[in-house]
Formats: structure tokens, sequence, C-alpha cells
């Protein structure tokens, strides 16, 4: 395992600029989560970092050594695609024995086949390493796909939103298994998704991108507490952060445009009286969708609530987020 | 039983679409039937009016298909009773059999050419496709287009100036030759064929490879191949009956060493007249290669589909 650093890298496709200016750096052993829309250059920075794609300018280094000019081969990283990319001609059990079997990694046929169950049984698909891939539901196809990531030893893993394609329950399982092997196997992962849940439960750090930027670097909890723009606030929370005019509500400071309020930033009781549209109840936390003069809340109140639509909930601000005119957070 | 079902065809539907099946079958299948009976008859029932459906069936056409053969006097004949079936059958007319004809090297000609022609076609193609396929390739739409216009007149129209390229380079009449300018003729069918195939496979598998520790050459035989079966099979067979068929430049630039068997099948000329048993039966042993190859091949076709291995 190893870090892998950035250096002010850049790469363009075409008119198209997908990462401006990129700097970076993967700790050792850290589980990076890459955050933000699609387009944004998160599936670029992992195919630089893989070789797959050569940057216009900067450098990238694995473990303090810059591999711009090595092939994806060399770099020593393993990658898990969006997409399905099993082999349809080969069983489970020779694409997982695949990146084993190649020139680089050559091992003896019995360490491979260790290495094959072991990762078969962590990630329960054991009793399907005979099948051919095509065989396979979504679900176990992309079990295989990160398995084949699995049995290598690499200096850090690259997964593009791997998880995407499966259904609730059973990302949520796979969510526990990639946390779990990460911190037994101390792996380094940058990962990338657009699912805030991931990036949560997850994520050591996590990286937030705009246009091809890096626009903040750190855990969760600072990404999600003290976020450096409405851009970024944006990214984490749930339900989203409320963005409203700054003098909506009394106290904002000098030069705020915007306020964020996240539902824990909204008092109820006191305030400015709003009219309650619509409640969700959703189990575990009720939604509560309110009109302000003519301005769209959403916020959570008691599971067990009594109020209903029509209904005037009075609400204040309590250490709101305040954002400039460019979406900069001034406090 | 008569339970109504929109997706399933009734009975009768079946039977009446089988019908029509078969018929078409045997409408396809006429000039082939006729040409294998005809390979079978004795040489007046092969030109006998009305043509005769019903015959009694002999070898004769292809012992003179094999053969070259003299006339002996009946003294000589007496003196040296046949001794295989084929030389009883030649027997029988007063003849004897001289030794073989020209047929078996004209087929293996065309053998070598065809399978040698589609071999490098599909080869070279491969290679092509791939590169158009996966590089950033300048100009490429334009050399796409350039390669598919060297199909946009029939070949036949230089064939003077090949004759004349042929014989200043000494490729007249030769294996090489005739290799040669059937890959060139099929290269462009070859490259456009298999590029499609190509652009159907995914990226992401040969991606893996190269981050699994794969040259991009060892990707490209281990993943890429085995992918592109069905491709490379569907356009070897279109290659092979091409080049297998062709007629006209095995005409103008063969004559003996390098001759295939399309020309040298109508010169069959038995004695007084068409020898018409033994052309069908040189056009009967001419069809099985391709048929043969055609249905080795037919599994390949329906195997490679890379069927739900791939979100789309």
């Amino acid at each position: 395992m190893a870090e892998v650093s950035l250096l002010n890298v850049a790469k363009t496709f075409g008119d198209t600029v997908a990462v401006e200016d990129m700097t970076m750096t993967v700790p050792d052993s850290a589980f990076v989560v890459l955050l933000g829309p699609t387009g944004v250059g998160k599936t670029t920075t992992l195919r630089l970092i893989a070789g797959l794609e050569r940057p216009d300018r900067g450098d990238i280094l694995i473990h303090g050594r810059s591999v711009v000019d090595e092939t994806p081969a060399q770099r020593d990283v393993a990658m898990v695609f969006q997409q399905y990319s099993l082999y349809p001609h080969m069983t489970v059990r020779d694409n997982l024995a695949f990146p084993l079997r190649s020139p680089i990694h050559r091992l003896p046929e019995d360490e491979v086949a260790r290495k094959v169950r072991e990762v078969a049984d962590v990630l329960r698909i054991a009793h399907k390493l005979d099948n051919k891939a095509t065989a396979l539901s979504g679900g176990e196809m992309q079990r295989v796909s990160i398995g084949r990531a699995l049995v290598r030893d690499p200096a850090i893993y690259l997964m593009d939103e791997p998880l995407s394609s499966l259904d609730a329950k059973l990302r949520a399982d796979l969510r526990v298994e990639l946390k779990r092997v990460q911190a037994s196997l101390g792996a380094t992962i940058l990962y990338v998704t657009h699912d805030q849940i991931e990036a949560m439960t997850m994520a050591t750090h996590v990286g937030v991108l705009d246009a091809g930027r890096l626009v903040q670097f750190g855990s969760p909890r600072e990404i999600y507490e003290s976020p450096v723009s409405l851009y970024v606030a944006g990214r984490l929370g749930l339900p989203r952060i409320n963005a409203l005019p700054a003098d909506l509500f009394p106290g904002a400071p000098a030069g705020a445009r915007t306020v964020g309020l996240r539902p824990e930033h909204i008092r109820h009781g006191e305030g400015k009286p709003s009219r309650v549209v619509r409640i969700e109840h959703l189990g575990d936390q009720t939604r509560l969708h309110l009109m302000l003069e003519g301005h769209d809340i959403v916020t959570l109140t008691d599971v067990h609530t009594d109020l209903e639509p029509g209904d005037t909930v009075a609400i204040e601000p309590r250490n709101a987020l305040y954002f400039d005119a460019a979406g900069a957070r001034i406090a | 039983m008569s339970s109504f079902s929109v997706t399933e065809p009734s009975d009768r539907q079946k039977w009446i679409a089988g019908i029509l099946v078969v018929g078409y079958a045997l409408i396809t299948l006429m000039p082939l039937i006729w040409i294998l009976a005809t390979g079978f008859k004795s040489s007046p029932d092969a030109i006998a009016y009305p043509p005769k459906v019903l015959f009694e069936p002999t070898l004769e056409g292809y012992v003179n298909l094999f053969t070259t053969q003299t006339r002996q006097t009946p003294e000589y004949l007496e003196a040296n009773p046949p001794t295989t079936w084929y030389e009883e059958i030649v027997h029988d007319k007063g003849m004897v059999i001289a030794g073989p004809s020209r047929f078996g090297g004209r087929f293996l000609n065309s053998v070598i050419i065809g399978f040698g022609s589609t071999f490098l076609s599909v080869f070279l193609g491969t290679l092509a496709a791939y590169a158009f396929s996966r590089y950033r390739i300048p100009l490429k739409d334009d050399l796409m287009f350039f390669i598919l216009s060297t199909r946009m007149m029939p070949p036949i129209a230089v064939a003077i100036p090949i004759f004349l390229m042929f014989r200043s380079l000494g490729l007249s009449d030769t294996h090489a030759g005739m290799i040669l300018l059937y890959t060139a003729v099929n290269l462009s069918l070859s490259v456009w064929l298999l590029k499609g195939f190509m652009d159907e496979i995914p990226r992401e598998y040969e991606e893996a490879a190269l981050i699994d520790g794969y040259t991009r050459f060892q990707a490209f035989c281990k993943v890429v191949l085995p992918q592109a079966t069905m491709g490379i099979a569907a356009t070897a067979i279109f290659c092979l009956i091409f080049a297998w068929n062709e007629y006209a430049f095995a005409v103008l630039l063969t004559s003996g060493n390098a001759q295939t068997a399309p020309p040298f099948i109508p010169t069959i000329i038995g004695v007084g007249g068409q020898d018409w048993p033994a052309v069908a039966a040189g056009a009967t042993i001419f069809l099985l290669p391709v048929m043969v190859f055609t249905i080795l091949l037919r599994k390949h076709l329906l195997r490679g589909i890379t069927f739900g291995a791939v979100r789309k």
C-alpha cells in the first residue's frame, strides 16, 4: 500500500476540460471518496492514476515515484470499473485468477487457487466459481469485479462507482464489506461515487470535485460541518441543505448573500411563521416541507409529529452557514 | 386443443410456415440437386431429352474427372483385365487409364489460394480493425473511407493494369500473386466488418487487462480475440467464398501452375463433346470445402455472442 499524489494534473479531451489543475494526496491506507456530480472529472482522475489516460500537464506520484511515463501494468494499481468488465469467455475462477496469472504478477498455481478461494469467500461467491461469468446476476458480476481487484495487493485500489448498478440491499452489504476489507488489509482506496451515503459511511477522507478541480478535501465530518462553499455544502446531507436569501432572517453577517440551512440549523417554535406543505414519513425520520415567503424549505421533525399540511410552524436559524455572492463560505 | 395464444402460432400456422419453408428450400436447392445428380449420371443420361429424373447411378463422371484415358484395341483390353473398380468402369468403354488428370492439382491450387488469402485477409483485417477501433489515428475517417473506396468499382475493372503489373513483377500464374490479389480485394470488406465487431467489444475488457499486468498485445490476444471469434468467423466465411469462387481474374492471370478450379472445371472435355457428368462431379467436389468450412464455423457464429456480460 502506498501514498498517491497528483500534482497540478490537467487533462482535456478536445475542447472539454476533464481535469483542471488537480492537486491531491491520497494518504497511505486511507479510504478516499471523490464526490461530485456526473462529468466533473472523477472517472478521468482515476483513469489518469491508472495510466489509461496520459495527463496533459502535471505529475502523478505513487510511493513518491513519478509514474506518468509508466504503463498501467508497471504502476501496480488495481481498478474496479463502473460497468461489469468480466470476461464472458472465462469462468468466475479464471476471471478472478486473471490478474494473478499476468506476466508481471505471475504466481504459482497453488498460490493463485488459494487467493482466489480467499477472495471468493470474502465476497460470498465461492459457490459460483465454476460458473461462466455470463451466468451470474448483476450483483454477483460486480462482486467478481471487485474480487478481481482484491486478489491483488496493489499500491492503490481505484474504484469507479462499483456499487452504483446494484440494488439497495446489496449496496448496503457491500459497503460494509468493502469498509471491512479496507480496514483489515490496510488498503489504500480511491473511490469515486455520487452517492453521499457511500461517502459518509466508508470514507476516511472525502474530496469534492467541481469542474475538474478539487475544491475541498477532508474528513466526511469536516466536509459536512464546515464546507468551503455552497457547492460543497450541497454535496453532503439528506435532506439537502436549504439555500435561502440571507436577508430572510435577521442576523446575517455583512456580505452574505445566501444562508444555508441544514435540518439541524432550523429551530422550531420561534421566529418566522411558515406553512406546512407536506409531511413525508420515512420511518426512521419524518421530513417536513415548509413554505416561507415563497421559499421551499425541507427539514426534519419529530418522527411522531402531529403536524398536518396547512399548519403553521415558526422557525429560526441556529448556527447557520453563510455564503457570499460567489458561493464561498463567509461564516 | 385449441387454446388461443398471442405469441405462440397455432398448429395450422405452423404447418403453413413449414410447407413454405420446405418449398423455398427445395426451389433454392434445385440447381444443387441437379448438379449432384448429373455427377452420378452416365454421359447419355446427362444429355437425355426429356431430362431423366430417375437413372442408374454410375461413378463414371468422377473417374473421368480424376483420370486421363486412352482408347485401346480389344486385344489389349483382353490381355489386361481391370484390377480395380475404377479401371473396370473405364474398361467397359474400351478405354484404359493413362494417368491422373489435372483436376487434383487445380483443386489443391484453389485450396492454397482460397484459404491462404482468407487467412491473410482476416489476419491483416483484424489488426487493422483493432487499430481503427481503439487508437486515435489522424485522418481515421478518411482512411476508413479510402479503404472502402477500393471496393467501389468491380475489381475486374482494373484487370488490365493488374495483368500488366503481374507480368512485370513475375506474379502471373503464381500462388503468391493470386493470394495477394484476393487479399487486396477482400481486405476492405474484412477491415470494415471486423471494425464493427471490434467496436462492439467494450474497451473496459482490455483496460482491465492492462491494469492487471498485461501488455497491450497480450490483452489483445487473451481478451479481444476470444470476444471477436464470432466476427472473425463471419468475415472468414465471406472472404473464403469470394476467393474460392472468383473466376474472372483466375482466367486472366492463371493458366497452369496456379490455375484454380473455377476456370478449369468448364474446360473438362470428354471424348466426343463436353463431358457433363465429369463437369458436374467437379462442381460437386468444388462446393464441398466452402460448405464444410461454413458448417464448422457456424457454431462460432452463434457462440461468440457476449450476451449480458456488459451492461449497456
